[in-house]
């Protein structure tokens, strides 16, 4: 029946892979070519720029923007906002996450909704609203004034206070999104095996939980602090051009103080902290054996 | 439940309450100031009108920024929808090296200070001599856009059954019938929901846009900022609240599509 079995013509193993490609992997080709032209390239340029002197390589625009007080300044101005945002983004986001993920039916649409609508709107709009909200006669000032807690009306807008609860409303959903996407993973049987073995409640949570939503922390926490860090379009609207931090200041020295030696450098250490904190929040999520969204 | 559970139970609903409400107030605050008659603000408003709806609809400066930017959202989208379900396809089923690090690529600009990514693409553009206004923000937008249609894409194609593409064609259809009646279906939610966020993602850019406007041409958010600059009326909360209106209306599709569940793992 069976013929003599001919030379098989299958698969040769390729000893040159890139020299002979697959083909499949040419339809990679255009998205690659156009974000490397279009984006990786320019990247790649405005660092080459920053640190390049009249004789090539040269740390010392960076050494310059270092020497100044009014860098370190804004420097500060910059990592406490951003600390502060993300401190208040986890104390708010962690409760939510958790009864998002433990509510049903309409609690949990309308829990949700209230997430991901604010997430799918401008950020310009709710910086807007967070100018009249924060306004001397706005609902905040109101509020505290009705219920006691202020003495007089007073104005919210342009101070450190206004900012933060600013920024803080704007990437809220970028520390809820990523712990509740871990707290529901957790098997609900553990805390109630910790629970049958005599562990306290307080105890269940430090023990079993908060241990098991860590890597869902690490992410929303380097989410929050990363957008934190660069923002711009928050501080131009609620805090303006008295407060300075790396963000706004690479704006502003591009788009009215034309220093591009200046921004360039700003923009550098701003993408060094944004990578920084990616590659370190992902490899401490791997170390604790999640899946790192960041 | 012992009593303390009960107590720790109601206080994290509490705070998610509280968290919600948070959330969602600087949206309520302006519709209420854009239905109100008060120039200043004031909240509650004296009064309700539609007088700033009637100002927003006279407004000569607005309305043009609509339309910049309904126009380059929807092309940079549909660009990204090509170009990412293609590139997609090659890192799922392709086998070549670096194919992680190409992904992480093509993701990273939504990982990046959106300001530092728009000074460099200005720079590059300019070093390349291209002059055009509308094409570099085309361009610009395109790689806003592009990293929503790979992630979500990569990750539905790596859990598609490429077997049922297989199945479909020893019941008789052809390979392009296939792929349009097995494998495009399979994918819809996914290109529907990228290309929902996609899409609000470029209508709502404002760091990277900053940079490639001129007089003639300002995408909605750069216009907008410029007017409350200008003219401190509710005008601009007046178009804020459509813009409002428009994510509601993306969810409520995208919800009814995919479920909102789906929608909030993107």
């Amino acid at each position: 029946m069976t013929a003599p079995a001919a030379p098989v013509a299958g698969p040769v193993p390729a000893r040159w892979p890139l020299l002979r490609p697959d083909p499949v992997a040419l339809l990679a080709l255009p998205a690659f070519a156009y974000l490397a032209a279009a984006y990786g390239w320019p990247l790649l340029v405005l660092l080459a720029r920053s640190l390049s002197g009249p004789q090539g390589i040269s740390l010392a625009p960076l050494a310059q923007f270092l020497s100044d007080p009014f860098s370190w300044r804004v420097i500060g101005n910059t990592v406490r906002t951003a600390l502060l945002v993300t401190l208040v983004c986890l104390l708010a986001g962690y409760p939510a996450a958790v009864a998002l993920a433990r509510a049903r039916g309409w609690g949990q649409a309308l829990l949700l909704l209230s997430v991901i609508l604010p997430l799918s709107v401008g950020v310009v709009v709710k910086a807007y609203a967070w100018q009249i909200v924060l306004r001397r006669d706005g609902i905040v000032s109101q509020a505290l004034v009705g219920t006691g807690i202020w003495d007089a009306p007073q104005r919210l807008l342009f101070t450190e206070t206004g900012l933060v609860i600013g920024a803080a409303n704007v990437f809220l959903p970028f520390m809820i999104l990523p712990i509740y996407a871990v707290i529901r993973l957790i098997d609900p049987r553990l805390p109630e095996a910790a629970a049958t073995l005599g562990a306290s409640p307080l105890r269940r949570f430090l023990t079993v939980t908060l241990p098991l939503t860590l890597p869902g922390i690490v992410s929303g926490v380097a989410f929050v602090f990363s957008l934190a860090v660069s923002m711009y379009v928050v501080p131009s609207l609620v805090i303006g051009d008295r407060y300075q931090t790396l963000a706004t200041l690479t704006g502003r020295a591009f788009l009215f103080m034309r220093d591009e030696q200046l921004g360039s450098t700003t923009a550098v250490i701003l993408l060094a902290v944004a990578v920084a904190v990616v590659v370190g929040s992902t490899a401490l999520a791997r170390r604790l054996g999640g899946g790192g969204h960041a | 439940m012992t009593a303390t559970e009960r107590i720790a139970l109601a206080l994290v609903w509490v705070l998610a309450i509280a968290a919600a409400l948070f959330l969602m107030a600087p949206l309520l605050v302006t519709v209420a100031v854009s239905f109100g008659s008060s120039a200043v603000f004031t909240l509650p408003p004296p009064a309700w009108s539609t007088r700033w709806y009637e100002r927003l609809w006279a407004s000569r400066d607005l309305w043009p920024a609509v339309w910049t930017s309904l126009r380059v959202a929807c092309l940079a989208t549909a660009l990204a929808l090509v170009l990412g379900t293609l590139c997609a396809i090659a890192v799922v089923r392709g086998r070549f090296p670096g194919r992680e690090a190409l992904v992480t690529f093509l993701i990273s600009p939504l990982m990046l200070p959106g300001l530092v990514v728009g000074i460099a693409m200005l720079q590059g553009f300019r070093a390349a001599g291209l002059r055009d206004v509308g094409v570099s923000l085309l361009i610009a937008h395109g790689v806003i856009t592009l990293p929503y249609v790979v992630r979500t894409v990569v990750a539905a194609l790596s859990l598609f059954d490429f077997t049922l593409i297989d199945a479909a064609r020893t019941l008789g259809l052809s390979y392009p019938a296939a792929i349009l009646r097995v494998l495009v279906p399979g994918l819809a939610p996914a290109f529907l929901t990228s290309g929902l966020f996609a899409f609000l993602a470029s209508m709502d850019n404002y760091p990277i846009s900053i940079f490639f406007t001129d007089a003639w041409t300002k995408t909605l958010p750069i216009q907008m900022l410029q007017y409350v600059e200008e003219r401190p009326d509710p005008t601009v909360a007046a178009i804020s609240a459509l813009l409002i209106l428009l994510a509601v209306a993306v969810l409520i599709l995208g919800g009814r599509l995919v479920g909102l569940r789906r929608l909030a793992e993107v």
